[in-house]
């Protein structure tokens, strides 16, 4: 189990205050100055060394992310940092521990990642139904600059850099990182074609970089502990402590930071009291947040919890938000919740996500209750393969793989439904 | 669209908000939020406008707020942008109501991670004090909606009203809250699980145990 002293955030559960004299006493802002001056470049190469994938669910490097901004930024198209705290995926809820209980590391990290890639501003984009954790967030950015750590001469590093939080106002779709650059533009939300990718057309037309909250908020303490610690912990490729969240049928739901890679079941049973009724009773888990497909208990018992560990089974680590479901639960309603999600967030701006999740939401809603044919299972496979790919952002293949997964691994589950429901209404007859 | 909000452009809506103008107190947020953005960008501030709009008009009818017409014709003015683009964006997203609410919006999370912790309780419990999704009760306090992920699933499940949240709920500690709001009261707010603080696991964290008294600073074990 990773130690105390190697957790990043150490007040995630807030039994501290967040405020600035707090977060400075645990050891945030603490020269940061001196990390800046190591330069621009020496920093993007300790976050590359570091290992550092992005922990949006994506997992792109982090430091190969920042080195595609501009060296030199022209004056009249200055660069920006984009903060991803549009937390939204269903299961996913790490970005709101930081931000209400350690949000001096997501700010001070913002200034040493747009220091990096040579950004005149940071824009933090929170969701709109994150009030109080918003009102924290206001109040910690007016702390630092008060305390002179932002602004002007930020941290008297000699650099001026601005920090803006700006509210969403209730859209999945905005996590996505075009939507989001539109929605900070004052428009709906609705994807960008790509490219031009944001690091050379973003926000306002200028490069621009997004970043998920927690890739943000762990810079600084690799930057104070160094690449190789950080990438002492996971497997090869999977590198880092990382904020795991653990809901449904669990004794003990959490969140909690541990170790990249550690297996699924070491989780569940040192932080969350095990599975509820005991692992005989474990039917599946979604390890990433509901856009992953779902992992049938034998298979996910013993895997790492980590970016290729969890592809390996078909599946992705996504936002490490794991969705755990006992043998209580019905299956067909659980993924069927999941694809009315989809439904209710599609943008509506290419056609076969507007059409595709509503159709499959119908469809799924028919097979909860065996309310078909047992061919429709194969059209509504082949249909989510028609959405999936098919769109310009990955809304559309979020809505299909939770689909995929239900029918590639409880397709039996589905026939049975839909026999006994035939043969109920020939009784009836 | 068959369960699209019905949205009121009638003459008195127009007569009761036609006149909507900034209290002198939200004038001066209003400026502070637009200098968030740069020069001729302050089309980027039109959500967190919209947003205090709908206050404002919470604030005069002792309600969450909604957002008339006219007042969206107010915020597009002030941002010098036309009156269909502010509009498009108040259709977009989901915390904007197009039409007038209780005093309490009661927003139910009902997503799979919900769903699995018992939100049908949490919706049977407001369904026993008569509540029927997406009305309001008669006497104007009680407005429910489901809604998606609100990103409280280690606690789940959830509602959110007005502007908290309240966790780890049954049907139970449910009831007891919308007793306590109809009552004028201020219910504990968070997890309403006794043996549980914020998003650690219940009866005390496995990890960081140090810090639940002390603000540790573990430096000088690196």
């Amino acid at each position: 189990m990773l130690a105390d002293k190697d957790r990043i955030f150490t007040n995630v559960y807030g039994f501290q205050p967040w405020n600035l004299k707090a977060a400075q006493a645990r050891g945030d802002w603490d020269n940061t100055k001196d990390l800046m001056a190591r330069g621009q470049d020496a920093i993007i190469e300790e976050v590359k060394a570091s290992g550092l994938r992005g922990r949006g669910g994506a997992g792109f490097p982090t430091g190969l992310k920042w080195s595609f901004m501009p060296k030199e930024p022209r004056a009249d198209r200055p660069s920006f940092l984009v903060i991803n705290a549009d937390e939204s995926e269903p299961g996913s809820c790490k970005d709101r521990e930081i931000i209400r209980h350690d949000p001096h590391k997501l700010i001070e990290g913002a200034l040493i990642a747009g220091f990096a890639m040579r950004a005149r501003a940071a824009y933090i984009y929170i969701r709109g139904e994150f009030i109080r954790e918003a009102e924290t967030l206001f109040a910690a950015v007016q702390e630092a600059y008060d305390a002179g750590l932002l602004g002007k001469n930020a941290a008297k590093s000699g650099y001026d850099f601005d920090v803006f939080v700006h509210r969403g106002a209730g859209a999945y779709i905005c996590g996505e990182e075009t939507a989001m650059i539109e929605s900070l533009e004052g428009k709906k939300g609705q994807p960008r074609l790509k490219p031009p990718f944001p690091a050379g057309a973003g926000l306002y037309g200028c490069p621009t970089t997004v970043n998920n909250v927690e890739s943000i908020a762990v810079v600084p303490t690799i930057l104070r502990r160094g690449a190789p610690w950080f990438a002492s912990f996971g497997r090869e490729n999977n590198k880092g402590t990382k904020l795991f969240q653990i809901s449904g049928h669990v004794n003990k739901p959490c969140v909690v930071e541990e170790a990249m890679s550690i297996p699924f079941r070491e989780l569940i049973d040192k932080h969350c009291g095990g599975i509820r009724g005991g692992w005989d009773n474990l039917l599946a888990v979604i390890p990433g947040g509901s856009s992953v497909p779902l992992v049938p208990a034998a298979e996910i018992m013993d895997a790492p919890m980590d970016f290729d560990g969890l592809k390996a089974l078909g599946s992705g680590l996504g936002t490490a938000a794991a969705i755990v479901m006992d043998k209580s639960t019905d299956i067909v309603q659980a993924i069927s919740r999941i694809s009315y999600f989809y439904k209710h967030e599609s943008c509506g701006q290419c056609t076969p996500c507007r059409e595709g999740t509503g159709w499959m939401w119908r469809v799924m809603e028919r097979l909860r209750t065996g309310d078909a044919d047992i061919s429709e299972i194969d059209t509504l496979f082949d249909v989510t393969k028609q959405v999936e790919g098919h769109t310009i952002c990955a809304l559309g293949d979020a809505a299909a793989w939770p689909i995929q997964g239900l029918i590639r691994h409880f397709r039996p589950e589905l026939e049975r439904r839909i026999r006994e429901n035939g043969g109920v209404m020939e009784a009836a007859e | 669209m068959a369960d699209a909000p019905q949205i009121p452009d009638e003459a008195e809506v127009r007569a009761r908000w036609g006149a909507f103008a900034w209290t002198p107190e939200n004038a001066e947020k209003a400026k502070a939020v637009i200098a968030r953005y740069p020069a001729g960008r302050q089309r980027s501030a039109v959500m967190p406008l919209l947003d205090l709009a709908q206050r404002q008009v919470g604030a005069e009818t002792q309600t969450q707020g909604w957002l008339p017409v006219p007042v969206i014709e107010y915020v597009a003015a002030e941002l010098d942008m036309p009156f269909i683009r502010a509009y498009e964006v108040a259709t977009f997203y989901t915390m904007y109501n197009l039409a007038p609410v209780g005093r309490y919006h009661v927003q139910v999370c009902g997503t799979t991670p919900c769903l699995l912790r018992g939100s049908d309780d949490v919706m049977a419990a407001c369904k026993n004090r008569s509540m029927v999704k997406g009305k309001t009760t008669p006497d104007g306090l009680f407005t429910l909606s489901e809604v998606e992920c609100m990103g409280n699933c280690a606690n789940a499940p959830m509602v959110q009203i007005n502007d908290d949240n309240y966790e780890d709920l049954d049907f139970d500690s449910m009831s007891r809250i919308l007793d306590d709001l109809a009552a004028g009261k201020q219910p504990k707010t968070g997890t309403q699980n006794p043996q549980r603080h914020m998003s650690e696991p219940e009866g005390g964290p496995t990890t960081l145990k140090a810090m639940v008294d002390a603000n540790h600073d573990y430096r000088s074990e690196w």
